[in-house]
Order: structure tokens, then C-alpha cells, then sequence
């Protein structure tokens, strides 16, 4: 057999060299075992392995693995154009690409100093399909989250109401999951004509489901008794391993970027933080996690409630509005490091560019997403609990592993 | 607290050597201190009653093989005074052999663990103190540190063809 037609080369050693595993058998004390969970895992939306050292039913340490996904995000950034890296966030967390070009788009807007003045339509058609978007994220993880514990129904559920969701947004700019809709200083295109009251429809739809979703899982007494009090996060905790988003909120801090930082027309707009009270454990256990999600789908209808009566009234839809009118031919922001974040389905996205001036190329591009630091505090949870609770604390965590490789 | 009070605040505290250079020409001020002395004025800033850093949201690592030094940015938020501040410290880019050192803040800040890990994975910094620094997206024996601008990737990783 040629040798340039084999793809790997087995030896023992080499396996060994790649350290698939960080602990040893011999360091293992009696009666414990290293068990392999993952590489897939449906609650993971993508490959995460976990190297659990378990004693019987219960585990003592978990070291997660990942990297399997890593498709290069802040490399590729260094040679491309700004404005050309925008399908590359969309990939980071693909089950909430508005969100995540919404937060990289102010950057470079407040780097290139035209954030303030965007039409407010635009502005507002921003938060409408970020907020849709923010809807899809949270079905998921909450459908999923019924998965894991072993409720299916919930999970087909939902996925019919994202269905809604991604045709709207498909209508909106042609793609289902990776839009590449938002750009700097503007928009791909204004909404389909339409859109407004085929969107006015679907929340009237959905209201009642959610009301439906929450008697089926929220308040079913196995999903109580299968969560609560299971993955307690401290607030301390939580602050210290820099979790954001419904991690941090499901612990008790009412701390939401869209109210703290108040960008976009969320300062405009009225809708609440809700936050994790430990109804039915205690406070910041994997039960509050994955109602805080709930809530602020409710939230997030109120918010695109909101922006449906400002696109049809205010700032309406005028022939001569054109969303890319302000978009820049060349963006090439003056040399400065800029550090912007903004509140995405999962938490804190932060991006860290730094500009030499002299180039569309950012010199460095990074992301600071929040399923990567979300992810970091797990064996934190999950020490001491059963091999059972350790699927439901994952899922409750809602990680996308392409936000956590990059 | 502004940058120029949070500033005299650490001159007063850890000496005046401690600063090297600050920043103000971009929207966010950067201050760069030197690197012996980041876990004391972590630390001061961690505890400090007036500034309260309580949230490192991001550790950024940069290259820059010019000036032959590499950058370890700290952006430090504080959620009860909703106050931001950057800090940065510099580095020689050292060799394979001789690998540059930073200090490690995980000891002040459990989420500096994850972070730092990434940055000694793709830049080779090593960070002194940390509890358990290894790769965290490579193979722990993939050669050469992936975002440094010279890098080259390797022919071959077990016999499977890398460059593609």
C-alpha cells in the first residue's frame, strides 16, 4: 500500500502523546472509573466530551474536552475585511446568529463613531429579528432541556414554533439559521412586505402555547423533582467564573447587558429582567436556569410586540428608506484596541478588536463568547452529584459548542 | 472611579514602577503595568472597596512580532459601580524553549482559568501559578502556537496530512 494513502498512522504512543485523557488509570483510587460521555450529546449542540471520574452512581470530577469544532474564528478574522467576517460570527453561535452580528456590528459602529446616527428603523428591525432570534435560541434549549431528562413531547413542541421563526427569518433575508442579514451601518434589505403583520400573527400564536409549554414542563412534578435543587450555582460563584446570561440571572442577579449597557432602542423599550427566586429549590439550581428562559421569551415577545407597533407606526416603511444607505464603502477605524459586549441568547459576547488604522483587516479579533465561560464552571456543579443530574446540569448550562471552540 | 483615579489608586498602592504606559487615544483607555506586578493590583482592584472589579470579562492575548512582544489584555468589569477598565501587560515573544511568562490571576478569578488556558494553547504564554495549564482546543502534542503571526502548522500530525 503506497504510504501517501493512509491517512493515519496507528501507534499506541501516539495516542498516548495526544493526552485523550487527563487522568490516569493508576491515579484512580478503588472502585473509581474514568467514563467517557460524549463526544455527541443532543443537549450539547455540537461535540463536547466529558472525561467523568465516577465512584458507582456518583461523580466526583468532570473534565470536559472539546476543540473537536474548532474552525479557526479569530484566524480567519485576522485576513479578512470586517465587514466580510460578519458570516463567520453567524457560525459562532448558529442558533443565534442576529444575535451575535447585532453585538459585532455596534463594535465596529461605535469604532468608526456612526452609532448614533442609524435611522431609527433600522434600529429597530435590529431588535425585532435579534429578539426573534432570541426566541429560536431559547426553544431550543428549553425542547432540549426536556430531552435530556426524558420528556420528548415538549422538544417537538417547541421545534414547530422555531419552525415559524426561521421561515419568518428566511423570508426576511433568504437563509434559515446563518443570515448574515446585519450589516455595519445597515441592513442587508428592509422586511418583505408583510412581514409586520405576518409577525403580529405569530405572536398572536404563540402566546397561548407558551402558556400550553409551561403547564406541560415548567409544573410537571417529575420535571421539578428531576431539576430542582440539582446544580446549585452560588451568586459568588456564578460572578467569579464570569457566567452571564440566564446562568447568572437564574442565580438571583438582576444584571441584563440590554438594561445595564442600554444599546440599540432597548432604553426605549419596556420589558423586565427576570431573575432566578428558588420557587421551587433553591435559588440558582438547574429548575430556576431553565425558567429564567422561559420568562424572558415572554419578555422577548413583549419586546417585538413593541417594535411591530413602532415599524407601523413611527417609522414606518417609506419608499424612500433604504437600509443601506449609511453602509460605509471601505470600513477602516482609526488605530485603537475596542473591547464592545452585548447580550446575546446565552450571555455576555464580548468582541476585543484592535485596528492599526491603516487596514479594512482587524490585527486581532477576539471573542469572548459566553458558552465558553458558562461551560468553564461545570465540574464546579457537578462534583458530588449523581451520573443522572450531571445530563441535566449540561443542559441546563444550554452550551453551543461553536461558540465554545470558535 | 475614572481611569485617572483607578490609576493613582495602584500608583499609591503597589509604587510608582509599577505603571509603564497608559493609552487614552482609543474610546477606552488602556493601562499598562508591569507584568511582576499584575496579581497585586488584581488583586487591589479585586478588593478595593472604591473599585470592586468583580468581573474579568476577557483576557485577550496579541501578537506582535515586530516590536518582537507579545500582549496580555485584561478587561476587568465591576457589576455594582458598572465601571470598565483595561489593563495590559507586555511581554517578550521568547522561543519554543524559552516560553514567555505571565502571571496567573486564577487565583483572584476562577473564569482567568479557561481563558488562560486558550492563550497558552494558541499564543505559548505561560502562565505562572496556574493550577492545571494545558492545551484546551490542540492536542496536547500539536507543535507550534496556532494565532502567533509567523505560524507555520506542521506537514504531518500522526501521519495525517495537516495542510490541506
Amino acid at each position: 500500500m503506497p504510504t501517501d494513502r493512509i491517512q493515519y498512522i496507528y501507534h499506541k504512543d501516539n495516542l498516548q502523546k495526544s493526552e485523550p485523557t487527563r487522568t490516569k488509570p493508576e491515579d484512580l483510587k478503588s472502585e473509581e472509573m474514568i467514563i467517557n460521555l460524549g463526544p455527541q450529546h443532543p443537549s450539547t449542540h455540537g461535540v463536547l466530551r466529558l472525561e467523568v471520574i465516577t465512584d458507582g452512581e456518583f461523580v466526583k470530577e468532570v473534565i470536559p474536552h472539546m476543540g473537536y469544532l474548532h474552525r479557526c474564528f479569530e484566524k480567519h478574522a485576522e485576513n479578512l475585511p470586517y465587514n466580510q467576517i460578519i458570516p463567520f460570527v453567524d457560525r459562532m453561535d448558529y442558533l443565534a446568529s442576529m444575535n451575535s452580528e447585532h453585538v459585532y456590528v455596534m463594535g465596529l459602529e461605535k469604532m468608526l463613531g456612526i452609532e448614533n446616527t442609524l435611522p431609527k428603523r433600522i434600529e429597530y428591525i435590529r431588535v425585532l429579528v435579534a429578539e426573534l432570534n432570541r426566541l429560536a435560541s431559547h426553544f431550543v434549549a428549553i425542547g432540549t432541556y426536556g430531552i435530556d431528562i426524558g420528556a420528548f413531547t415538549p422538544f417537538l413542541w417547541l421545534m414547530r414554533d422555531r419552525e415559524h421563526i426561521q421561515r419568518l427569518l428566511e423570508w426576511v433575508c433568504g437563509a434559515r439559521m446563518l443570515y448574515n442579514y446585519i450589516w455595519v451601518g445597515g441592513l442587508f434589505y428592509d422586511l418583505p412586505v408583510g412581514f409586520e403583520e405576518r409577525c403580529a400573527d405569530f405572536i398572536k400564536y404563540l402566546k397561548p402555547k407558551m402558556k400550553e409549554l409551561e403547564a406541560l414542563v415548567i409544573n410537571n412534578k417529575i420535571f421539578i423533582q428531576r431539576t430542582a435543587n440539582i446544580g446549585v450555582l452560588p451568586l459568588d460563584l456564578a460572578i467569579n467564573y464570569g457566567c452571564s446570561g440566564p446562568m447568572l440571572r437564574a442565580s438571583g442577579l438582576k444584571y441584563d447587558l440590554r438594561k445595564v449597557d442600554g444599546y440599540s432602542v432597548y432604553p426605549e423599550l419596556d420589558f423586565d429582567i427576570p431573575v432566578g427566586k428558588g420557587d421551587m429549590g433553591t435559588v440558582g439550581d438547574c429548575w430556576d436556569r431553565n425558567y429564567v428562559r422561559v420568562l424572558e421569551c415572554y419578555e422577548s415577545i413583549k419586546i417585538i410586540e413593541q417594535c411591530l407597533v413602532q415599524l407601523t407606526g413611527t417609522h414606518m416603511r417609506t419608499r424612500e428608506f433604504d437600509p443601506q444607505a449609511m453602509v460605509p464603502k471601505k470600513i477602516r477605524p482609526k488605530a485603537m484596541d475596542f473591547y464592545v459586549r452585548g447580550e446575546t441568547p446565552k450571555g455576555e459576547l464580548g468582541f476585543y478588536f484592535r485596528s492599526t488604522g491603516n487596514t479594512d483587516v482587524p490585527y486581532r479579533c477576539k471573542g469572548r463568547s459566553p458558552c465558553f465561560v458558562n461551560l468553564s464552571v461545570i465540574n464546579e456543579l457537578s462534583r458530588n452529584t449523581m451520573l443522572a443530574d450531571l445530563i441535566a446540569i449540561i443542559g441546563s448550562i444550554d452550551v453551543v459548542m461553536g461558540e465554545v471552540d470558535r | 472611579m475614572t481611569f485617572q483615579e483607578i490609576k493613582e489608586l495602584i500608583i499609591q498602592e503597589s509604587g510608582a514602577e509599577t505603571v509603564v504606559a497608559e493609552n487614552l487615544s482609543g474610546l477606552q483607555p488602556i493601562l499598562t503595568i508591569a507584568k511582576e506586578k499584575l496579581p497585586l493590583v488584581a488583586r487591589l482592584l479585586w478588593s478595593n472597596e472604591k473599585t470592586y472589579f468583580d468581573y474579568l470579562s476577557c483576557i485577550t492575548a496579541i501578537d506582535n512580532p515586530k516590536t518582537g512582544t507579545l500582549e496580555v489584555v485584561y478587561n476587568f468589569y465591576s457589576i455594582p459601580y458598572n465601571h470598565h477598565f483595561t489593563l495590559r501587560v507586555e511581554t517578550s515573544r521568547g522561543d519554543e524553549n524559552d516560553l514567555p511568562k505571565v502571571p496567573s490571576l486564577c487565583e483572584i478569578y476562577k473564569t482567568a482559568n479557561w481563558h488562560e488556558r486558550e492563550a497558552f494553547d494558541l499564543f505559548g504564554i505561560v502562565f505562572e501559578g496556574h493550577p492545571d495549564l494545558r492545551r484546551i482546543l490542540l492536542p496536547a502534542d500539536w507543535e507550534g502556537y496556532p494565532l502567533r503571526k509567523d505560524y507555520k502548522e506542521q506537514e504531518y500530525y500522526h501521519g495525517i496530512k495537516v495542510a490541506y
